[in-house]
């Protein structure tokens, strides 16, 4: 079966390349554009033309020129060596790339995703003469400290295993023959997998475990479940990015995506160089032991940051089949959404809103559908999730943008970063009153089990005080504060404390980056059972400005700081604020 | 030898369509030959069968469809350097214009350059003292950044501009940088005013201007920052300078690109400007950083006057997505006579936290820093109130933070043209006027530090 086709280039149009001759060639197929080598994909035939998108830059191409297509659709290798790995949007390790080319990103270079010389330590879980089937795990290799590559049997196979051995093999040795009627299947630790088709699965489920990401705002008023979808849209300046990076860094998933699509070269560069210092809080290793980079930055070809979200989401999928929870980040889906304009506008498609393709929101939902918390393939039927986070970067903050709607559609958190929290440097800068998640009832018997008991009721008490915050600021800027009662300017300070002292988390601090669930609960707790005293105290006589003036409130404000290890502290913390109301009121009473 | 053809077939705006071509490649450098003999320089936008797309850099006055010749020479745009560009004056195409000699090239580059792979990058980190304390103190301009001045028309970017170039030095060395300036269609007064201040300085000596003027070719616009940012490259990465570029005003840059876009008859992005302004705008701006292998570094700060002061303006808003920050002038506080007029709640600097600290600047200094941001925010917000409900109705409290914010931009923003503050007289200063809170207010603040730096008795006024 030869599909190879040459064709021959009719016309250049900066990253779009049409060539002739081309009549065999199948849509998505990679193809090899010109003596230069340049890595092109179909994506639209007309009788014999097709059109290329390339992802490499085009300039001294020309007419006359041959294409030749490969006869595959644009795919991955997965296997290992992906860990710790920094790929550009088609998978090349940008490593690598710096070992042949030097500090630039130089064009016609061809380096496979995974390194064919080293070696892995591979030990079989199965033996001769067992029946497998697809997803069923043959073996596994130590990638990395924090992650044990499952090697599975891929996608539409099955059969006897006729043998397999354990030791030291490259991704492409044969590790085990199978047999499946009258076929024999060499087995080896790599598998290819288009990116633009989703990897299967035998069934997908609702999300029920939340993600935790420490993130006391995410967590505590907005979570997401493993499994489930989230955007952060917001203008620039109001924290997107270091949102994504706090995520990365902190959510509980075992291993972690980070697709810098379109954004800046130093941002990638900060992931690289921070990612290894820092220490996963679970297991004390470093972070970047289980994290892969797909960085295809701004001045990168554009056709290449097209697929660098599918070659993200499809590396997260096979990580999921194994079994694990996986968080994929993808910075920013807008810039992604440009280049698919782009390419469109070249292509002279009639363009839909704001000059966007009119497919782009069946785009942007394919994309999220890939999330999800599924069975896996295999007769284990082990359980994986794929969570994915997308940063949507709208013109000027406004969320009427293209991009945004049809983001809002599908995904089921919404964080909402608002500029003006930013200019206050309360961040991160996620409007609590426009913010949504929509997971709060699957991942509601979670909390109650695995947290606290009244979590819910605590969360419900602390939403409806700022709620209440919003509607008194309203009134007060007509009439000042001091025309409140005692009662609403206590909700105001309430609401004060529980912006200032609970949801304003700084993440370059070394301590309050990260907050467990428990210090989560904790630090809610004190400041609503500060107010519930306050609450009762202001019935019995005494002054908000009494209670605003107690010692303990500084305290509070900076209950943030309080490590992991002493949070009985926080215990303490709360007798003393519930004390000190109590005092009041019993001075109050002793005056009567 | 180089083959000439006789059939343009077609001249609109900056454009020249050029039939029965055959070899052409996309992206090439053209030479168009006037019957007067004049020579007008081009690149091919797009080749398409036997037929070429050429865009001219000087404007299609004079061509004609009969006479003129096309020579397709096989090749990008490219600047010849060398360590004597420093101290040189050249036009938008990289033409000596102050008289002197033409540069003896040591290479010869092509200006789009190649993307830095991020692999190969090293993190920005070393704070650059600009001496001035909006800036030092709160939005930290940090080696390697790419930091834009969001400006409006009128406002003083120029002197800003001149004043970081004339001022910034590594903290520590006190080694200066060498600046490249480009100059997108500004005015002459404007270009002057550059040149004459870094003769004033000395300034001169370490700099090369790349300047395209108001009444230059408008396409020219699309090379000038090209070739600063190419000049740039091979000082920072191959003499390893550290170099800080000036690209004013980029508002020119774009309006450009959109020229060249309409005659091409695209479809249009918002306002007219193509859609893929944000890729073309990275492909400059993304031209800046440190390199692990080279001790240089490239720190780059374009101008942008946003029309009508409007942020969300596509030029502003695509730059901001791909710069590190900006730094937003402010026409009210021009009008109150604050120089530099910096409006620092919305201005912002994302490589600040990488860049100060213990070793590196002061280790209070992000904690001042935070809450000086804090409480000027809660100031302006006390002040609008004010205005509704009047002084007498505030706190004791808000009335602190009322004064704070107004001694804040007195004292703090306000800076003379020629005052060079060292970063530790402003975090000094910063101290002084958080005096003006009462103590408790300090929550953005480690107690230890409150502890150890806050200051004893002071007189603010």
């Amino acid at each position: 079966m030869n599909r190879e086709t040459k064709g021959t280039i009719i016309k250049v149009s900066g990253p779009l390349v049409v060539a002739e001759g081309m009549t065999n060639a199948r849509m998505y197929d990679v193809v090899r554009v010109s003596e230069k080598n340049l890595v092109g994909e179909i994506i639209e035939l007309r009788g014999n033309k097709a059109s290329i998108q390339v992802y490499e830059d085009t300039q001294g191409l020309g007419p006359g020129e041959p294409v030749e297509t490969t006869g595959q659709p644009l795919s991955v290798e997965l296997g290992p060596g992906m860990i710790e790995a920094i790929y550009d949007g088609v998978q090349r390790p940008l490593d690598a790339i710096m070992g042949l080319a030097g500090n630039l990103i130089t064009r016609g270079l061809y380096v496979p995703g995974l390194n064919r010389e080293k070696k892995w330590n591979f030990q079989p879980k199965v033996k001769a003469g067992d029946r497998v089937v697809a997803g069923d795990i043959l073996g596994t290799v130590q990638e990395t400290t924090l992650v044990e590559h499952r090697i599975m049997v891929p996608p539409g196979m099955q059969g006897e295993i006729v043998s397999i051995e354990p030791g030291s093999f490259t991704v492409t040795d044969v590790i085990a023959e199978l047999r499946d009627g009258e076929k024999t299947h060499h087995l080896t630790m790599m598998q290819r997998w288009p990116v633009r088709k989703a990897r299967p699965y035998k069934e997908k489920l609702m999300p029920i475990i939340p993600l935790i990401t420490g993130q006391r705002v995410i967590d505590a008023l907005f979570p997401i479940g493993k499994g489930g979808t989230a955007c952060v849209p917001g203008p620039f300046g109001a924290g997107k990015t270091v949102v994504q990076h706090q995520l990365a860094k902190w959510a509980d998933a075992e291993i972690v995506v980070f697709v810098g699509c379109g954004e800046r070269g130093n941002e990638m560069t900060d992931v690289l160089l921070e990612f290894p210092e820092l220490k996963d809080p679970r297991s004390g290793e470093p972070l970047m032991k289980r994290t892969i980079l797909v960085a295809n930055t701004s001045n990168m070809p554009v056709a290449a940051r097209e697929a660098s979200m599918y070659t993200g989401i499809t590396m997260a999928e096979y990580f999921r089949d194994m079994g694990y929870s996986v968080a994929i980040m993808a910075d920013s889906t807008s810039r992604w959404a440009e280049a698919l304009r782009e390419m469109s506008g070249r292509l002279e498609e009639m363009p839909g809103e704001e000059g966007y393709p009119a497919y782009l929101p069946t785009r942007i939902a394919e994309y999220y559908e890939r999330a999800g918390r599924v069975v896996c393939l295999g007769s284990d039927n082990r359980i994986g999730a794929v969570s994915a986070i997308g940063a949507v970067s709208p013109p000027g903050g406004d969320l009427s943008d293209p991009v945004v709607q049809a983001t809002l559609k599908v995904v089921k958190v919404f964080w909402s970063l608002e500029d003006k929290l930013a200019y206050e440097r309360h961040f991160p800068a996620i409007n609590w009153l426009t913010s949504y998640s929509l997971y709060h009832d699957h991942l509601r018997s979670f909390f109650e089990q695995e947290v606290a008991a009244d979590w819910t009721n605590l969360r419900l008490e602390a939403m409806a005080l700022l709620q209440k915050e919003a509607e008194l600021k309203e009134i007060a800027r007509l009439v000042g504060l001091d025309a409140l009662s005692p009662s609403d300017r206590l909700v105001l300070e309430t609401a004060r404390s529980i912006r200032e002292d609970f949801l304003h988390q700084n993440a370059f601090h070394e301590i309050d980056s990260y907050a467990s669930f428990s210090k989560q609960y904790k630090m809610l707790m004190i400041i609503m059972h500060f107010h519930r005293a306050s609450v009762e105290a202001l019935g019995q006589d005494t002054s908000i400005e009494e209670i605003a003036r107690l010692p303990v409130r500084e305290e509070i404000g900076r209950m943030r700081y309080i490590g992991e290890q002493e949070l009985d502290k926080l215990e303490s913390l709360r007798k003393r604020a519930v004390e000190q109301v109590k005092a009041l009121t019993e001075k109050a009473e002793a005056e009567v | 030898m180089v083959k000439e053809y006789r059939t343009i077939r077609e001249i609109v705006g900056p454009l020249v369509l050029v039939g029965e071509t055959s070899g052409v490649k996309y992206d090439e450098l053209v030479e168009l030959e006037l019957p007067s003999g004049e020579i007008r320089r081009g690149k091919t936008l797009e080749v398409s069968g036997d037929t070429a797309l050429v865009q001219l850099f000087e404007g299609a006055t004079g061509v004609n469809v009969s006479n003129c010749k096309v020579r397709f020479l096989g090749r990008g745009l490219e600047l010849g350097v060398s360590r004597d560009v420093l101290g040189r004056v050249f036009d938008g195409m990289g033409r000596p214009i102050d008289g002197g000699p033409s540069v003896i090239p040591e290479k010869r580059l092509n200006i789009n350059g190649s993307p830095i792979n991020p692999y190969a990058r090293a993190y920005p980190s070393e704070f650059i003292q600009t001496g001035i304390s909006a800036i030092d103190g709160l939005n930290t301009l940090v080696r390697g950044q790419k930091l834009p001045i969001f400006s409006g028309f009128g406002l003083p970017h120029p002197e800003l501009a001149a004043q970081i170039a004339r001022q910034a030095t590594v903290r520590g060395t006190g080694e200066q940088f060498a600046v490249v300036f480009g100059a997108m269609g500004i005015t002459f007064e404007e270009a002057e005013y550059f040149i004459s201040d870094f003769k004033r300085t000395g300034a001169i000596d370490r700099a090369v201007l790349f300047v395209n003027l108001a009444n230059d070719p408008a396409i020219e616009r699309i090379a000038a920052p090209r070739m600063a940012l190419t000049a740039a490259e091979y000082l920072a990465f191959d003499l390893n300078m550290h170099v800080l570029v000036i690209l004013t005003d980029m508002t020119n840059y774009c309006e450009a690109l959109r020229e060249i876009s309409a005659a091409r008859k695209e479809v249009p992005g918002r306002r007219g400007y193509p859609g893929y302004l944000y890729t073309d705008l990275s492909t400059v701006y993304e031209r800046a950083g440190r390199l692990k292998t080279s001790s240089g570094s490239i720190t780059q700060i374009p101008v942008i006057s946003m029309p009508e002061d409007d942020k969300t303006h596509p030029i502003p808003d695509l730059t901001g997505y791909i710069t590190e920050g900006q730094i937003i002038l402010d026409r009210p506080l021009h009008r109150k006579g604050i120089y530099p007029p910096i409006n620092v709640l919305p201005s912002l600097s994302r490589l600040r936290d990488k860049g100060i600290g213990r070793g590196k600047t002061r280790e209070d200094h992000a904690d001042v820093s935070n809450q000086l941001f804090a409480a000027y925010a809660r100031g302006k917000e006390v002040q609008e109130l004010a205005v509704i409900l009047g002084e007498a109705a505030l706190s004791k409290e808000d009335k602190a933070f009322y004064k704070f914010a107004d001694v804040f931009e007195d004292k703090f923003v306000r800076q003379g043209h020629d005052e060079n503050r060292t970063i530790e007289e402003t975090i000094e200063l910063g101290w002084r006027l958080l005096t003006l809170l009462p103590k408790s207010e300090l929550k953005r603040i480690r107690q230890e530090y409150i502890d150890k730096y806050y200051p004893e008795k002071v007189e603010v006024s």
